[in-house]
């Protein structure tokens, strides 16, 4: 398998790590998008077998390097954890689809819950290249647990939400899609637990401002091999299970289906 | 002794493989996806996965659980159903020239086993049959007749009447009597059997008190079920005459080599697939390394070679 050097790891909060990595591919050749995943095997001998998907959080062209933001919560992100500059890691990608861009955006939303916020920092860093303004509504358990803030203030408006009201404001990130934020807003982009996209999903819903969610699911190949990773789309032909390694896993907020 | 001078070929059911390795159903959609990594030139034959009368929606999620050295499935036989198989999914396996493809079949009852098969028939795109009738994942995914060997046989007879193609018969391991089963496909006219499918198991999500699988069991793949996979593979093959297809855990060209001397003629490959998209040519390089250092000059050489009682049989 083809190996890729780890450039740095840091700690950058509670349980929470910051890998920058060469990249797989050459950014500057690829049609990488944000949203997408890198997928990551953890250890060199078969006790892991799955790999672990983690989003592209920042691409640096010019460096060909990609960083990723995760939590190490269990066994095999805990390994991944451990790697430091020098080591080689196996993984591919960006694979799946990525947040589509859209020139007539006037605004856009950004909402991310949790280790749901990394892949919508390349994702601010996009649309502003393209001069839409960013609102950028973040929410995490409590203040340990927050990330990327400065660097979203960089890019963005930025509102923050804790469970506990540790930092920001007390509540869910859905308690801040009033009419006053969701104004002049022409799409939204959100990325987070699947209660946090449902009840984004069901708030936005009535303003007919159209969105993307970007789903999580358990992934036994990543690259479309083994259907273990579908989410229920409704398009025309109906209610189907869609692979979201392959076809997702950012969808249009309107197709996803959550029961 | 180079690599180049080291033999691979083998050959069943009158398929011609430039090597003795492919991807097992379910384990390499219909192999599209796989262009991105290498030819699949480079297989010694494709299997695609399970193929029934109508489309499937499979199981609910999660479908997929890591365990120690494997992993286990649920994801219930989804497919397009086989009109959209043989019109948009066989037809492209032909652009590869020297690949033979091999459709694994499922179904509930022998009736829609036998239309499937019927279907197929009319299809150029395609050269053998696997009949699956061990699949754990769905209620009736076949895995009756998996389990019974007078179903088995009714089913393995049907199929062989109906198919215009050979048909090989895919085992499940959760049965007492492996060779019972193997022997009542092969005198119910089985042209090759393959085993293993998957170990029924089970993983509880502690956090949230129940099944972590959203179908509640599934099926265990990987190298923990090799030895498992092993022991059946090498009572098969001395015990029937027709060709014995090995499966279960393979992830290097050791491995393959073990299911090989155990008196597999072929090998397929799984899970191992998910943890490296580059497995099977890197399972064949391993071979031809192994064969190198080994000075075998032919792969037949090593089929049965721990397993005198398949050797005689052969
Ligand atoms: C498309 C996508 C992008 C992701 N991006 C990020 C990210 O940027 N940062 C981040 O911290 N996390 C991200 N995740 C979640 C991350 O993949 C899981 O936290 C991680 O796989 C858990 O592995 P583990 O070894 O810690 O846990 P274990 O419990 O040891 O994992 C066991 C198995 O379950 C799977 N699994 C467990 N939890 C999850 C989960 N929440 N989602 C998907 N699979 C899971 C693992 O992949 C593995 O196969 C993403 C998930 C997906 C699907
Ligand atoms: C995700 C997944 C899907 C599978 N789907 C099928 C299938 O459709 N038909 C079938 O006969 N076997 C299916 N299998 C079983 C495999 O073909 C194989 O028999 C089994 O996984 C053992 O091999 P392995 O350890 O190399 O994975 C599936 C296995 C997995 C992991
Ligand atoms: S994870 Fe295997 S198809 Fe998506």
């Amino acid at each position: 398998m083809p190996r890729t050097d780890v450039v740095s790891q840091e700690k950058i909060a509670d349980g929470l790590y910051r890998m920058v990595i060469k990249s797989p591919v050459d950014l500057s050749q690829s049609a990488y998008m944000p949203g997408q995943f890198l997928h990551f095997r953890v250890s060199d001998s078969i006790d892991f077998m799955l790999r672990r998907p983690i989003s592209l959080c920042l691409a640096d062209e010019a460096n060909n390097l990609v960083t990723v933001v995760y939590r190490a919560q269990g066994e095999g992100t805990k390994r991944l954890a451990r790697l430091t500059a020098g080591d080689t890691v196996d993984v591919i990608g960006p694979l799946g689809k990525g947040f589509p861009l859209h020139e007539e955006s006037s605004a856009t939303l950004v909402i991310g819950g949790g280790i749901g916020v990394p892949p919508l920092l390349e994702l601010a860093k996009k649309l502003r290249a393209k001069g839409t303004r960013v609102v950028a509504i973040l929410g995490f358990q409590k203040a340990s647990q927050a990330i990327l803030i400065e660097e979203f203030k960089a890019l963005a408006e930025v509102f923050i939400v804790t469970d506990d009201g540790s930092m920001g404001k007390k509540g869910l990130v859905t308690d801040l899609l009033d009419a006053s934020m969701t104004d002049g807003i022409s799409r939204y982009y959100a990325c987070g637990p699947t209660p946090m996209l449902r009840a984004v999903k069901e708030t936005l819903e009535p303003s007919g401002i159209l969105g993307y969610l970007s789903l999580e699911e358990r992934m036994g190949c990543g690259i479309g091999l083994c259907a273990g990773c579908v989410h229920k789309i409704q398009d025309n032909d109906g209610v189907h299970y869609v692979k979201t390694c392959k076809e997702g896993p950012v969808f249009a907020a309107e197709e996803v289906v959550f029961s | 002794m180079t690599p180049h001078d080291v033999d691979l070929a083998v050959e069943f059911c009158g398929l011609q493989l430039k090597n003795p390795v492919m991807p097992a159903s379910g384990c390499f959609s219909f192999g599209k996806e796989m262009e991105m990594f290498y030819d699949l030139n480079l297989l010694g034959a494709i299997v695609v996965k399970a193929t029934t009368l109508e489309e499937r929606m499979g199981n609910p999620t999660p479908r997929v659980a890591e365990t120690p050295a494997g992993m286990l499935n649920s994801i219930g036989l989804q497919n397009p159903g086989v009109e959209k198989v043989i019109r948009d999914e066989l037809p492209y396996l032909r652009r590869f020239s020297s690949l033979p493809v091999i459709v694994n079949v499922a179904g509930t009852m022998v009736e829609d086993y036998v239309a499937v098969v019927h279907r197929l028939n009319d299809s150029q795109d395609f050269d053998a049959i696997e009949l699956n009738i061990s699949c754990p994942n769905v209620k009736c995914g076949g895995i009756q007749f998996g389990t019974d060997p007078e179903m088995a046989a009714e089913m393995v007879s049907a199929i062989k009447e109906a198919s215009n193609r050979p048909v090989m018969v895919k085992l499940s391991p959760n049965v007492t009597n492996i060779v019972e089963m193997a022997q009542a496909c092969e005198s119910a006219g089985a042209d090759a059997i393959s085993l293993i499918n998957t170990l029924i198991g089970m993983q509880i999500d502690v956090e949230k008190r129940a099944p972590l699988l959203g179908n509640g069991i599934g099926g265990l793949s990987g190298p923990a079920v090799k030895p498992v996979a092993l022991r059946m593979v090498y009572e098969v093959a001395s015990s029937v005459n027709v060709p014995v297809i090995g499966i279960g855990g393979i992830f290097t060209g050791k491995d393959a080599i073990e299911f090989l001397m155990a008196g597999a003629k072929a090998v397929q490959v799984g899970t191992a697939n998910f943890t490296d998209p580059y497995a099977i040519p890197r399972i064949v390089d391993e071979i031809k390394d192994w064969c190198v250092a080994h000075g075998v000059k032919r792969i037949d050489e090593l089929i049965g070679a721990a397993n005198p009682m398949s050797r005689r049989r052969g």
